[in-house]
């Protein structure tokens, strides 16, 4: 595996180096017309690389995941996002299978973005960062591939924003991809979810301390606005049925209402948290960033209107999961996905998993989840000549 | 690796699934309608080496067959035919799912459309114990193919053999091979009048092209 240089990052934990490629020179053209000449990317692998390097997983994260999918995360001081599925003797099984997991372009985990330095400036690009798109994000992965000496993936797997890096994986690369999982996504961002991400920029934007991007400058954060972010988007994460199982009306440390604007409810306190927490380890431009690459996310569009013109001629083998509670990227669209994929005859497996944690599901203990996936895995593997 | 642990010796457990089964061609397209827990496309994909691919309503037979490592998706047979292209199956099948589909018709053009060929298996409700049932006990039929009573059974679409022959030759289908099987499992194949095999079959099994 070709040599690649630590570097420091700054983030919640200053005193983490993430793992990082440093690719100098690459000149990557983005949807915008831009172009960046050096891209790092800092990444993750679990498992090993197989001597004819067939058994590659790509793990895409979603908005505010990381390149922490297994293991131990530095940062957050806890285990990797997806620790349940991704590990030895898991479902995407590292004693079995060599896994990538990449801090996507735009992040704030090391991956060049909105918080990092811009050589022309010497200081952090802000908003002077171009605007970047999902597909953006699958170029910058692809010569992370291409810089460490793998050709083509085994499988390509991903929830929410990872599913939609998923289906560009398989547009994009079809050639590399032999099999892809895109768990609750869908092939465009609906109006109510730009809608949602809009909330969240414009507190973002309307907190005094994001100072029009520049608050790195200034030795600032845009807290309350970025909390507040957050709480909007996490609501759309959880099922009614969840968030009233969990919470309910109950109060919070308190015997009754307190006729003021403290935390009363339990829901209220979870919130807060939520909000607070994610502002030590999430940067507020990479959020308008990445949020906006979703936006932007329509394959149909980019292919004459028609989505099955997307995978037209593709020989990857498909799984797209949906869950039933899911209303933020609901059943409906996963449908879509998989009608397209049939009229352009692909290999597809498609099933709605009947639970009641929302879009969340995917990062939890579901085990027909699991239990579908490594079923796939299975069967891809047998298609592939990997033994067992 | 093969499915002789779960096929049973390299044959099917079900009679009617093994007759399907030696109806298609080793290493062709197959889409098989209504799949359930895939244990006739596992067998295809497994012993038969087919590119298989299977559509199935319920959710727990979906996640039953993609846990065997079919490709197969939650969908609805009278719905979601329409989105594959023409022609991309050597063989699509529909087991004993016929008869519980709202538009029979438009499902068996669908089939011809999507594949060369289409294998059909149902309950034969021209069979003598279904014509037993309703002469002499005026009944609604019980049987051995028909175990459920009318106010619980999924098929709402039932048929004789000769209803199904007539409605092929009224497509334009041609038949191409025909059996029955009787209580007990025997096969035997349908002659030219079809009196015989409509009183006798309980099941039906065709092969049709277009």
């Amino acid at each position: 595996m070709p040599a690649t240089s630590d570097r420091k990052t700054p983030g919640a934990n200053p005193g983490y180096r993430h793992r990082c490629a440093r690719l100098d020179g690459v000149g990557l053209t983005l949807d915008c017309g831009a172009v960046l000449d050096d891209v790092t990317i800092a990444y993750e692998t679990y498992g090993r690389l197989n001597e004819a390097r067939s058994n590659a997983i790509l793990v895409c994260h979603a908005l505010t995941g990381d390149q922490y999918a297994s293991g131990f995360n530095p940062v957050t001081g806890r285990a990797g996002w997806w620790s349940t599925m991704v590990g030895p003797g898991k479902v995407i099984d590292t004693d079995r299978y060599f896994v990538i997991c990449q801090n996507v372009l735009g992040g704030c985990m090391g991956t060049t973005g909105p918080k990092e330095i811009n050589p022309a400036t010497g200081k952090p690009y802000g908003l002077d960062f171009p605007v970047i798109t999902i597909a953006d994000m699958v170029r910058a992965q692809a010569l992370l591939l291409d810089h460490l000496g793998i050709g083509d993936l085994f499988c390509v797997i991903g929830g929410s924003m990872g599913g939609m890096q998923v289906l560009q994986w398989a547009i994009s690369y079809p050639e590399r991809v032999f099999s892809a999982v895109s768990i609750a996504a869908a092939a465009r961002h609906s109006a109510q979810n730009i809608a949602f991400h809009e909330v969240g920029r414009q507190a973002i934007m309307a907190d005094p301390q994001w100072m029009k991007g520049r608050y790195l400058d200034h030795g600032k954060v845009p807290r309350a606005g970025l909390a507040v972010a957050r709480m909007a988007a996490h609501i759309t994460y959880m099922s009614e049925a969840a968030l009233h199982r969990k919470f309910g009306r109950a109060l919070q440390d308190r015997e009754r209402i307190s006729y003021g604007f403290d935390a009363d409810f339990q829901v209220e306190s979870y919130l807060r948290y939520q909000g607070s927490n994610f502002v030590e380890r999430f940067d507020a431009n990479s959020y308008l960033y990445v949020t906006r690459a979703m936006d932007y996310f329509d394959i149909a569009a980019a292919h004459d209107g028609v989505l099955a013109n997307a995978f037209i001629g593709t020989r990857t083998r498909f799984c797209i999961l949906s869950f039933s509670s899911d209303w933020l990227f609901p059943t409906a669209e996963s449908r879509e996905v998989v009608h397209a994929l049939n009229a352009a005859a692909a290999n597809v497996s498609f099933l709605e998993v009947e639970t009641d944690k929302g879009h969340d599901a995917f990062l939890l203990d579901e085990p027909e989840m699991f239990e579908t996936l490594s079923g796939f895995l299975d069967g891809s593997a047998y298609q592939r000549g990997l033994g067992s | 690796m093969t499915g002789r642990d779960a096929a049973g010796g390299g044959r099917l457990m079900r009679v009617d699934l093994q007759l399907i089964a030696d109806m298609i061609e080793p290493g062709s397209r197959v889409l098989d309608i209504g799949c359930g827990d895939g244990e006739l496309l596992y067998y295809l994909v497994r012993e038969k080496r087919v590119d298989g691919r299977g559509l199935e309503i319920s959710q727990r037979g979906v996640h039953g067959c993609v846990k065997r490592g079919l490709s197969v998706i939650q969908g609805d047979a009278d719905t979601d035919l329409k989105d594959y292209p023409d022609g991309i199956f050597d063989y699509v099948i529909l087991s004993q799912t016929l008869q519980a589909t709202r538009n029979p018709r438009t499902i068996l053009e669908e089939m011809l459309r999507v594949g060369r060929h289409a294998v059909v298996s149902f309950p034969n409700f021209g069979h003598w114990q279904a014509r037993w049932h309703l002469l002499f006990r005026g009944r609604m039929p019980v049987t051995e193919s028909l175990p459920v009573p009318w106010y619980s059974t999924p098929n709402i679409h039932l048929c004789t053999i000769r209803d199904f022959v007539i409605l092929c030759g009224e497509c334009g289908f041609e038949i191409l091979q025909g059996y029955t099987l009787a209580p007990g499992g025997r096969v035997r194949a349908i002659g030219r009048g079809f009196g015989f095999s409509n009183l006798f079959g309980s099941d039906a099994v065709f092969l049709l092209g277009r």
